[in-house]
């Protein structure tokens, strides 16, 4: 049983077909790739499967369950977690504020608690900080804990972000172009980072991305998408030599 | 001095009302966005909850099943009354979100404030149509006692509302800071979409935001009730008009701005009234807000309007 299978999805926006029985399956610790080129669908994609949207046609299984109707607050309790293109950060929201907030659903204590301060919710507090800190640790962005994210420079916003959707304790990571807008040298920090956390954690990946060095290297296997259906499947060296990517990406070739 | 002491005193009291209702609007707008115009009328609300839970458990005392000294029995009244009364109005608060506003999460603003100025309407006259015209006259559950100091002269009832409305503003303002729950309301105000997808669900913080601003409505409610006693199915209206303009004065979605300028709203009226002939009281003290909207136009602790990203 795979840990993340999307059978034949196919969402409609009122009368534009976004996505077209589209299929993915990923095993425990993958990391797949999704490319294409711009509106394409990718993040309608993300969206579907974290359920933001619900697709029209289809079923999503998550560990043999099907999750494909759930309110996305559920399935992300469930394992998926994501982050998100323009990375979407709290604003007046501390760094570690954002970490401990995507640990809602792990918190058992109740109103009591929150209001008089048990014992019980003092020690799931503590724990909570804790390990958010140690996630902040693992993304290299420690030492900005308690500042507002919207003083820090974009590269460590990305990272909070990721050590965010981290917190969820994800089964799949779902990274939306995680590296969009970086220079190349936070670039390559992003990928040892993600690198590391995958290492270490060993979650499976499923990521957007445009720059196609970050994709090639990380990825094992890669689905192109043109016009909401995927054009192409396979590892990285495939993708890059087949010509109806190639054509999707940079246009067909004419005798002149 | 003593005369300004005096309207101090005065003026704590008259602003714990406000400052109790302010802060169910701020921490409805702050979380979701919108305008809850019904706020004033939960408050009526919550007040009518209070006389009938205070008359049953005077009712339940006077047939002598508990035998304990008048003042103990009083207090244990009123302390039973706030927090049944306050469980009791989230209810009617949750209702509210559940019926009136869940619907129209996604809709024009403008609808979501058309179909609070409806509850609103429907809880008066619903009110009126069940209890009939009469006004009900509040049970008095603090037997007034006069500490005069330095020519001040202060009620006990005067202290303890004014004491219960710092408390209940301070107990809120801890859980909206330190508890899951009040993190979850933060993050729902800054950034709607991606709440869900950390797992967090947008249905039960709004419920809960609904809940505990018509639980301090009902505080605030039971507080006018013990000071003035007539209850009228009418009588939220100006409040919550008022309460409203607090709000805005603390600055949209700050419990501790609406908290304070509540309290601020009710000097301005009081020390207002000493001055000038009351019937003035109204017109010149919303002059004075007027002008101060017009130099902070988001309010004492609020951020500017575009500071908010939605999708």
């Amino acid at each position: 049983m795979a840990l993340l299978e999307v059978r034949n999805m196919t969402h409609w926006f009122g009368g534009l077909r976004a996505v077209h029985n589209y299929n993915l399956t990923i095993e425990k610790g993958q990391i797949r790739g999704l490319i294409g080129p711009n509106g394409a669908g990718k993040t309608t994609i993300f969206n579907l499967i974290t359920g933001v949207y619900h697709p029209t046609e289809g079923t999503i299984l998550l560990e043999g369950e099907d999750i494909t109707h759930l309110e996305p607050n559920e399935i992300a309790s469930r394992g998926l977690g994501r982050t998100f293109q323009n990375m979407r950060l709290w604003r007046y929201l501390t760094v570690l504020e954002h970490v401990k907030m995507a640990r809602y659903s792990k918190l058992t204590y109740g109103l009591v608690g929150a209001f008089f301060g048990t014992a019980k919710r003092e020690a799931e507090e503590k724990a909570n900080t804790e390990l958010a800190m140690e996630l902040l640790d693992l993304v290299g962005a420690a030492q900005f804990a308690d500042q507002l994210v919207t003083s820090l420079p974009y590269g460590i916003q990305r990272r909070v972000e990721l050590a965010r959707a981290l917190a969820t304790e994800p089964k799949v990571l779902f990274l939306d172009e995680p590296t969009a807008g970086m220079n190349p040298e936070e670039l390559i920090q992003m990928m040892e980072i993600i690198r590391k956390v995958h290492d270490q954690i060993g979650m499976a990946i499923f990521l957007i991305e445009h720059r196609m060095k970050f994709v090639m290297e990380l990825c094992e296997t890669i689905q192109t998408l043109n016009f909401g259906e995927v054009i192409a499947e396979g590892t990285p060296e495939e993708i890059r030599n087949n010509p109806v990517v190639i054509e999707a990406y940079l246009g067909k070739e004419v005798e002149v | 001095m003593a005369f300004f002491l005096q309207n101090l005193v005065n003026a704590l009291q008259w602003g714990s009302f406000y400052a109790l209702i302010a802060i169910g609007y701020s921490m409805v707008y702050g979380v979701l966005f919108l305008f809850n115009f019904a706020h004033g009328d939960i408050f009526m609300v919550g007040a009518y909850i209070g006389f009938f839970v205070s008359t049953g458990l005077l009712a339940l005392a006077s047939t002598g099943v508990v035998a304990l000294p008048e003042g103990v029995t009083l207090a244990l009244v009123l302390v039973l009354t706030l927090i049944i009364s306050m469980i009791l109005n989230s209810f009617v608060g949750m209702l509210v979100e559940r019926i009136g506003y869940r619907p129209l999460r996604n809709a024009p603003r403008a609808s979501a404030a058309i179909t609070g100025l409806m509850i609103g309407i429907i809880l008066e006259t619903g009110n009126l149509a069940i209890l009939g015209p009469q006004r009900r006259l509040f049970p008095d559950l603090i037997p007034t006692q006069t500490i005069t100091v330095a020519g001040v002269s202060i009620t006990n009832k005067k202290m303890l509302i004014v004491g219960i409305s710092i408390l209940l503003t301070v107990a809120l303002h801890q859980f909206v800071q330190r508890s899951k729950w009040g993190m979850a309301m933060r993050a729902m105000a800054y950034d709607y979409v991606v709440v869900p997808l950390m797992g967090i669900p947008v249905n039960t913080v709004a419920l809960m935001t609904f809940g505990l601003g018509s639980a301090l409505a009902a505080a605030g409610g039971i507080l006018y009730g013990t000071a003035y006693p007539v209850l009228d199915p009418n009588m939220g209206i100006l409040f919550g008009w008022k309460a409203f303009v607090a709000a805005i004065l603390g600055g949209r979605g700050s419990i501790l701005g609406a908290g304070v300028a509540g309290f601020l709203l009710g000097f301005i009226e009081i020390f207002v009234a000493t001055i000038f002939p009351s019937t003035m009281r109204n017109l010149i003290a919303f002059s004075i807000i007027m002008i101060i909207l017009t130099f902070r136009p988001h309010g004492f602790f609020g951020e500017p309007y575009s500071a908010r990203l939605r999708l």
